[in-house]
């Protein structure tokens, strides 16, 4: 005799159906399980991802599934049917995320602290929902966190006099390969990827070499990069024989000039280079509008010579970068190493239709988000790429590239 | 520094997983035979330090798998993926008869696993490690919600796993060292039950009043589950852990208030004084004082207190009239309960009474009397603050390293299948869904 509401229980005896995410708590770029059971069978849900990023704003994915027999959904063996991922995706409550409708133009979803975890909510709605899911009750929800750092991993900035702003991980046992991790045009002090090759057993230094909108006006020197790389390279628990860059977008051709033209850091210093979506300075053609070389060493240098580069390099490109001409570029690049006869130093990995913003798997793609330009002025930048191809290249390409870096390390 | 031996790569995978969770240890980058000695740190909440380690033999690509390959020696040996948590013990030179309870479960516990060179058994802490990785275990899964209850004058904890509901509830008893212990609620919450941590022995009331609480405590406290809005009313059981399997038996059969779906009775006795409250019941143990045995280093052994098991119907829960499964969890090696006889007893009276179906007994040989969530490092005795004498003693549990931490592995995996069967509709009582455990 019931005489009190229970809630959302359709019958007085029903249990609600049991979602679980196995881990509940694992790194970025871990894969996890998403399992729905106590279903009634062949009944049609929706799963569905949320979360509410550090500017405040909501993300979501969702899959439209059907139960089996035994009333389990299990998205990593399941297809959806629809939604923000279709077929066999069992990542794709993370990677198709995108921002809820409603919400402002260009948005990007980056974490600044790597400290705490990205939060995701998962549930189970009843039926094939495409909208209205904050107005619904699900049937039952899980929180999964996902994080940057391993555990153990020091959470503090470090302020060197002359550098701006940097952050290197480690954790405090013997000796690790070292890292320079390099962003791009954007600007500021980009930690996520640090940390993550941090996890991975890499000190990795993440470098801020300009504030966002200031990179006409920065009077950086090619020293300032260089005094970066001997600070990784001479910390005490970095192994100095095994030190690489990793750079992506403008960072990938400072890394490349680093690499090909710096006079301090003997080619012999560096163990590897990485480049994600670069472009070799070449004649002024071949730079994308918004790149004007305004650091003072680029206008230095027209060409770099690649030829010069006497380690391994990985170049990643993809085809429909919108941003940057980095297919011209690496296959220009390809020309001058096999003339200089050190081709078999370069490894290229080329993938259709992702865009220009090659990032650690399983975080949301984005065709074109705001950007703060030099003058300051905000506009939206096209990156390129589709959601599918991307995340498949981001996920195949962050495998390779660990590949690489224990290999070369 | 040798540079060359930097090169060793250890990693634990998952790096941060729920306390019933296993983990994969692998070194890699050795020299093939290498010898190395694979160590665990822990320093818990009260400021000790715990340590396990384990020796191995690299392999002949260079590597160490602790979930497939043996241990020589160290805390634990053979092949034990887990085994350099549930062999921790204090390190050298700490306060005697430790026992380690994680308190405070919103925090994970942080274990250090190191990697040294060869097969050595001391002096860790002196030396710098080839490789380590830091390691969390949680009891606590995300977005599973902790709220303290005080109202009707009882001091417990409420844990609602993460989403809507409506959840099965579940009522969660300790023994007879009291406080409140909120890890196995926050644990069970973490797999889908509503659980309240009741501290009986200790509450606040009794604090402050000097008197034990009634059995209408209980009855309060299954009501707060029966009417929460999140929790099934037609869905409760309730674990019991040696004193608590008195309540819980008693619960089961003679509550009019309480309609359990199914218990779970751990290390305990369905022997008691039957309308007897907690009070009544500790001054019956105590009338069997005598009984008391201690061994040769002093510790004492309350195995003998309710022995023989009595033939008096009144001294005695009537099983027979149970209505709901039950599951029987023992240690053959018990020395602190008569748990092993005591299931002798209730089989007996079961199969009397024909309701013997109900029944599932897990009879574990060389386990002790503290069947804790699995990985719980195990101990033998442990200082024990007996509860109406207010002395410190050190109590006997009983139990072998190996034996008992298989126990205890195994009877969570099983409680967690008799839970779910129990208190969650559809036919599913395979164990695909615990291919995580």
């Amino acid at each position: 005799m019931m005489a009190k509401v229970i809630g959302l229980s359709t019958m007085s005896d029903t249990v609600a159906p049991m979602l679980s995410v196995f881990p509940s708590r694992a790194l970025v770029d871990e894969n996890f399980k998403v399992v729905v059971e106590n279903l009634p069978p062949g009944s049609p849900v929706t799963l569905h991802s949320l979360h509410q990023c550090e500017d405040k704003h909501y993300w979501e994915a969702y899959g439209h599934y059907i139960s089996n027999h035994r009333g389990t959904v299990s998205v990593t063996d399941d297809l959806s049917f629809g939604g923000t991922y279709t077929g066999k995706e069992a990542m794709g409550l993370l990677w198709s995320m995108r921002p809820v409708p409603g919400s402002r133009e260009g948005l990007r979803l980056r974490k600044r602290n790597v400290c705490s975890p990205l939060l995701v909510n998962i549930s189970v709605y009843r039926g094939h929902v495409v909208e209205g899911f904050r107005e619904q009750a699900p049937l039952a929800s899980s929180l999964t966190e996902r994080w940057y750092m391993a555990p153990g991993g020091p959470c503090f900035y470090l302020q060197v006099h002359y550098l701006k702003n940097y952050f290197l991980v480690f954790f405090s046992f013997c000796p690790f390969p070292g890292l320079l991790d390099v962003w791009g045009g954007g600007g500021g002090l980009v930690e996520y990827r640090s940390a993550l090759l941090g996890s991975h057993g890499y000190a990795s230094l993440a470098l801020e070499y300009f504030a966002p909108g200031e990179l006409k006006s920065s009077d950086l020197e090619f020293n300032y990069f260089e005094t970066a790389f001997n600070i990784v390279k001479d910390h005490p628990q970095v192994m100095p024989d095994k030190v690489g860059i990793f750079g992506l977008s403008l960072g990938a051709s400072l890394t490349l000039l680093l690499a090909a033209e710096s006079s301090i850091i003997k080619v012999s210093d560096i163990l590897f280079v990485l480049c994600v979506c670069a472009i070799k300075i070449g004649p002024l053609t071949h730079i994308g509008l918004f790149y004007k070389p305004t650091l003072k060493s680029f206008f230095l240098v027209i060409s770099f010579k690649v030829g010069r580069i006497n380690c391994p390099v990985m170049v990643v490109n993809s085809h429909d970068d919108q941003n940057m001409a980095t297919v011209e570029s690496s296959e220009d690049m390809a020309q001058m190493m096999r003339a200089a006869g050190n081709l078999h130093l370069l490894t290229r990995l080329y993938y259709p239709d992702a865009g220009h913003l090659i990032e650690p798997p399983y975080t949301p793609h984005f065709r074109a988000t705001k950007f703060v330009k030099d003058t300051k002025e905000k506009v939206i930048l096209l990156w390129g790429g589709q959601t599918k191809p991307h995340s498949d290249a981001q996920e195949d390409s962050w495998k390779k590239i660990l590949a690489f870096l224990e290999q070369n390390l | 520094m040798d540079r060359k031996q930097c090169c060793v790569k250890l990693s634990v995978q998952p790096s941060r997983g729920l306390m019933d969770e296993k983990f994969i240890i692998l070194v890699q980058n050795v020299f093939p035979g290498f010898q190395l000695t694979l160590h665990a740190l822990y320093k818990c909440d009260d400021g000790h330090s715990w340590e396990a380690f384990a020796h191995y033999t690299a392999s002949a690509i260079g590597t160490v798998n602790v979930s497939e390959d043996p241990s020589l020696g160290g805390t634990y040996s053979g092949v034990e993926p887990m085994g350099l948590l549930w062999s921790l013990r204090p390190v050298p030179g700490s306060k005697p008869w430790l026992r380690m309870r994680k308190m405070n479960v919103q925090t994970p516990m942080v274990v250090t696993i190191s990697v040294y060179p060869g097969h050595q058994t001391e002096g860790f802490l002196d030396q710098v490690s080839l490789a380590g990785v830091v390691v969390e275990r949680w009891y606590m899964a995300p977005g599973v919600r902790r709220i303290p209850i005080t109202e009707a004058g009882l001091t417990a904890t409420l844990f609602l796993p993460p989403g809507p509901g409506p959840f099965p509830g579940l009522l969660d008893l300790w023994g007879g060292g009291g406080k409140l212990v909120e890890y196995r609620s926050a644990l069970l919450a973490s797999h889908g039950f509503a659980s309240l941590a009741l501290d009986y022995l200790t509450p606040k009331v009794t604090i402050e009043t000097g008197k034990m609480v009634d059995n209408q405590y209980f009855e309060r406290a299954y009501k707060v589950l029966e009417q929460h809005p999140q929790i099934l009313s037609s869905r409760i059981a309730m674990i019991g852990l040696s004193f608590g399997t008195c309540i819980t038996f008693k619960m089961a059969v003679y509550s009019q208030v309480a309609k359990l779906r199914c218990i779970v009775c751990i290390s305990g006795s369905h022997v008691q004084p039957i309308d007897g409250s907690v009070e009544q019941i500790m001054s019956f143990f105590n009338k069997n004082a005598e009984k008391t045995r201690f061994n040769n280093e002093n510790q004492v052994i309350w195995h003998d207190l309710l022995l023989p098991i009595p033939t008096d119907p009144s001294l005695k829960v009537d099983v027979g009239q149970l209505q709901c499964p039950l599951l029987l969890v023992v240690g053959e090696d018990d020395q602190n309960w008569p748990a092993h006889e005591s299931a002798m007893d209730i089989k007996e009276m079961m199969e009397r009474a024909g309701n013997s179906h109900l029944l599932t007994l897990l009879s574990y040989p060389n386990a002790g009397h503290l069947i804790e969530p699995p990985f719980t490092p195990f101990a033998k005795a442990s200082a024990f603050r007996d509860i109406s004498s207010r002395q410190m003693l050190v109590a006997l549990w009983g139990g072998e390293t190996a034996a008992h931490s298989r126990a205890q592995e195994d009877a969570w995996r099983k409680t967690l299948v008799f839970l779910r069967a129990n208190l969650y509709a559809g036919a599913n009582t395979d164990a695909t869904s615990f291919s995580n455990l």
